[in-house]
């Protein structure tokens, strides 16, 4: 299934109309930050709503180091906005892996909101509301100079983000697998419990929030690549609620949930957009009909259909 | 020769009201100790200075002669002391084969493998099969552990602190919520598994006094806090006063068992 998606989404630059393509590029940057999002909230058991600071720390990241420092280089940009997500992470999840549940939410959208006004304030770093410009990176050093915008976003821009979208997923695979990630699901499940046999639950929480941190940096760096742009509004708690919407949309508990939570989000958004000008409205009640009708997402859905398929 | 586990003037007080007072005792290898007394007599506090999780207010907590006052439960897996819990403590959505895993996969320093696959480790595989074969659950290896029936949820949390190769393993009421029929069965699996284990000793805290006297090698009776004897079973259920001290205030619950 995942392979035939990663086909899908290979030969759809050659197919559709370049709107879509360029749907797809923001797609493709959040299915890799709620890939970190969902190892926090779905594999450990904790729902940060403030982790767009670490989104926006991704495009600003790209901002600061495109426009005001001369990186060209993505593979740069990428690490080091991610490290720096990290270092900012690190404060941040110290303070809030002591808490769990609503605290634990409720401080990390305090963290979130605290970031949302300094990008504001301080107008000299930031640039205030308008934001910072990204310019456009070299790709493994190549810049093709002889595209436009466009042209480079949909062509070799979209294979990079879609190759590295499959490079962070086999990588969030392996650890979901391994021995950490059964921790942290002991710890989601029973920390107590995980305590007692030894699992250092507040340790693993920590390390858990940091590589989320780093692919939600990515995603923003994507982000801000595409829309050439990183404003405020990306650290916005709403923007942390979007991220929520889409996990649950596409279902924490399956480990592509998020990714199906993504592109559904941002295709249904674009297309009610376009019919409504109350599509915020349609969207809050189809999370409604989502969360009492299939508490696990399209994709807890999808197992049922076809679970019922294979008997009948 | 160091006891395993000491207590030297033991108090826990919380404001006013004192939960431990001057607690000494002493466990040596070898050795099973039922911990008992009436509802609110300091067994539980007791416990949980005993593991580390409360720091006593007075007095010294040593295991293997090392001071243990509130290290923490994680530590004190490490040095080797497992617990089971009086209210079954299980991971719902886990499997049996997994829940076990978590305790073989901290035990032999594994748990920091980030990209290292469980499903391809042989040794804790063996191991993993090993632990739930003792408890009598290598069948249900695959099960879901919020699906297993109340007597194997409590199998299976013993047998996950049994997975962490511990020296002491102390068990809070293994057998409260499982039928009376059952309770002889899984104290006799407990503790064979535990001698087959390498467990050198077993602190049993226990309201049926059917268990206690059926198992126990020594009785430490608690009444407000107080140690208030510290005897081999047949002394202790000997002296028809002390016996009346504890189990006075549980004529009901033993009417109930027999």
């Amino acid at each position: 299934m995942a392979l035939l998606a990663v086909l899908v989404l290979a030969v759809f630059p050659q197919v559709a109309q370049p709107y879509y393509i360029t749907l797809v590029l923001p797609a493709l940057a959040y299915s890799i930050a709620l890939l970190g999002f969902n190892l926090l909230f779905g594999t450990t058991g904790l729902l940060s709503f403030g982790h767009a600071l670490f989104v926006a720390i991704g495009a600003y990241g790209a901002a600061v180091l495109s426009s005001k420092l001369g990186v060209r280089s993505f593979e740069a940009v990428l690490l080091l906005s991610g490290a720096a997500a990290v270092a900012i992470a690190l404060p941040v999840a110290l303070l809030s892996v002591r808490y769990v549940r609503i605290f634990f939410g409720i401080l990390t959208l305090a963290f979130g909101m605290l970031f949302h006004s300094f990008l504001f304030k301080f107008y000299d770093i930031t640039g205030g509301d308008t934001g910072i410009r990204v310019l456009r990176p070299a790709l493994l050093g190549m810049d093709f100079k002889s595209l436009d915008k466009t042209a480079f976003l949909i062509g070799p821009f979209y294979y990079y983000c879609l190759a590295l979208l499959v490079l962070l997923a086999f990588v969030m695979w392996r650890l979901i697998h391994s021995p950490f990630g059964l921790h942290l699901v002991a710890i989601r499940e029973n920390p107590r419990k995980a305590e007692y046999l030894g699992v250092r639950v507040r340790r693993f929480r920590l390390i858990a929030f940091l590589i989320s941190a780093f692919y939600c940096a990515v995603g923003g760096v994507i982000l801000a690549i595409n829309t050439g742009q990183a404003d405020p509004e990306l650290a916005y708690w709403t923007h942390s609620g979007e991220l929520v919407f889409m996990t649950v949309l596409g279902g924490f508990a399956s480990f592509f949930g998020p990714l199906v939570g993504a592109f559904t989000f941002i295709f249904l958004k674009s297309e009610l957009m376009g019919v409504t000008q109350y599509w915020r409205f349609v969207l809050g009640v189809t999370l409604l009909l989502i969360v009492i009708l299939f508490p696990r997402g399209l994709m807890g859905l999808a197992n049922d259909l076809w679970a019922r398929v294979r008997r009948a | 020769m160091t006891p395993l586990i000491e207590t030297i003037g033991v108090g826990k007080a919380y404001g006013d009201f004192v939960a431990l007072d001057d607690v000494s005792l002493s466990i040596a290898e070898g050795e099973l100790v039922s911990i008992v007394g009436p509802n609110g007599a300091g067994k539980t506090t007791l416990v949980n200075v005993l593991t580390g999780l409360l720091r006593p207010s007075a007095g010294v907590v040593r295991f293997k002669g090392e001071d243990i006052a509130g290290i923490g439960p994680v530590k004190l897996a490490r040095r080797g002391m497992a617990r089971a819990f009086q209210l079954v403590h299980i991971f719902p959505a886990m499997t049996v084969a997994e829940t076990i895993a978590v305790a073989v996969l901290s035990q032999t320093g594994k748990s920091r493998r980030l990209f290292a696959s469980v499903r391809s480790d042989a040794a804790v595989h063996d191991r993993v099969r090993e632990v739930a074969t003792i408890f009598g659950l290598e069948a249900k290896l695959d099960a879901e552990s919020r699906l297993l029936s109340q007597g194997e949820k409590k199998l299976l949390d013993i047998a996950s602190a049994f997975a962490l190769a511990p020296e002491v393993i102390l068990l809070d009421e293994p057998t409260s919520g499982v039928s009376s029929g059952d309770k002889h069965g899984i104290m006799r699996n407990v503790v064979d598994a535990a001698r087959r284990a390498g467990v050198k000793a077993i602190i049993l805290v226990e309201h049926d006094m059917d268990l206690v006297a059926e198992y126990s090698s020594r009785i430490v009776a608690l009444t407000a806090g107080k140690v208030l004897a510290d005897r081999a079973p047949a002394e202790f259920f000997g002296d028809p006063e002390i016996v009346a001290a504890v189990v006075g205030k549980m004529v009901g619950k033993l009417k109930k068992s027999a």
